[in-house]
C-alpha cells in the first residue's frame, strides 16, 4: 500500500503514527511540508532514515525545490514529479494520507 | 513608535502564515514602527537560500526577504537549537541574522510592545 504524508516531522506527529503503522515493503511518499523529513539533517532524527531501508520511500520533487532542499535529499529517497505521485497512487491497491 | 516582534514558527509555502507575516511586516514598516523578526523551530526554513516555487505554481515570496532591509528592517533573529536541530547553519540563509538562543529570544520578546505570532 501507499501512505502519504503532508506535514513536517517537526509540527506534527503524522509521520511517526504513519511509521509505526507502516509495513516493511509499504510505499511512502512525503509532499509539501512532509519534504522536510527526507533532508540530511532531519531525516535521522525523524526515522525517515531508518524506514527508507524498510520501506519504499518517494519525495514530490516540486516540493523539495519550493523549499530549496534539492541538495539535502538523502540518499534512499527517490524524487517523483507529479506525473510520478499519479502512478504512484494508481500502482497501489490502497492509499493512506496521514493529514 | 511600538516595538513589534513578529514570532514565525512555521515552514513557507505549505501553510499561509509566512506570507502573511511578511504582509504584516511589511505594513508596520510603512508606519514606521520598531519591528522585529524572529524566526523559530520550522519558521527557520523561511529563510533558507535556493526556493522555486515555480513547480508547485504558488508565489515565491522568499526574495521579499532580501528586500527587507529596503523598508530599514534590519532586525532578524534566528534562535540556534532551531537552525541547529535542522541542520541549517547562517550560511544556508539568505539574509543576514542574529542567532539567538531560546533564552535570549524570551529577553527580546519581553522588552516588546506587541508580539504577534505566525
Amino acid at each position: 500500500m501507499l501512505h502519504i504524508v503532508n506535514k513536517s516531522p517537526h509540527q506534527s506527529p503524522s509521520l511517526a503514527s504513519c511509521l509505526r503503522a507502516a509495513r516493511d515493503g509499504h510505499a511512502l511518499l512525503l509532499t509539501e511540508d512532509a519534504v522536510y523529513a527526507a533532508t540530511a539533517a532531519d531525516a535521522a532524527g525523524c526515522g525517515l532514515q531508518a524506514a527508507a531501508r524498510r520501506l519504499k520511500v518517494y519525495v514530490l520533487q516540486p516540493d523539495l525545490e519550493a523549499r530549496g532542499m534539492v541538495a539535502r535529499r538523502i540518499e534512499g529517497v527517490e524524487p517523483v514529479d507529479y506525473a510520478g505521485f499519479v502512478d504512484l497512487v494508481a500502482q497501489h491497491a490502497t492509499n493512506q494520507i496521514w493529514l | 513608535m511600538k516595538k513589534f516582534m513578529f514570532l514565525n514558527r512555521k515552514a513557507p509555502h505549505g501553510t499561509i502564515y509566512a506570507l502573511e507575516s511578511l504582509e504584516v511586516v511589511l505594513i508596520a514598516a510603512t508606519f514606521d514602527q520598531d519591528c522585529s523578526l524572529v524566526f523559530m523551530d520550522d519558521g527557520v526554513y523561511q529563510l533558507a537560500k535556493g526556493q522555486n516555487t515555480k513547480a508547485i505554481g504558488s508565489k515565491n515570496f522568499s526574495p521579499t526577504y532580501r528586500a527587507l532591509e529596503d523598508y530599514d528592517i534590519e532586525k532578524l533573529y534566528v534562535e540556534r537549537e532551531s537552525l541547529q536541530a535542522r541542520g541549517l547553519t547562517e550560511d544556508d540563509l539568505m539574509v543576514p541574522v542574529a542567532v539567538l538562543s531560546a533564552a535570549e529570544l524570551g529577553e527580546l520578546m519581553a522588552a516588546q510592545d506587541v508580539v504577534l505570532s505566525f
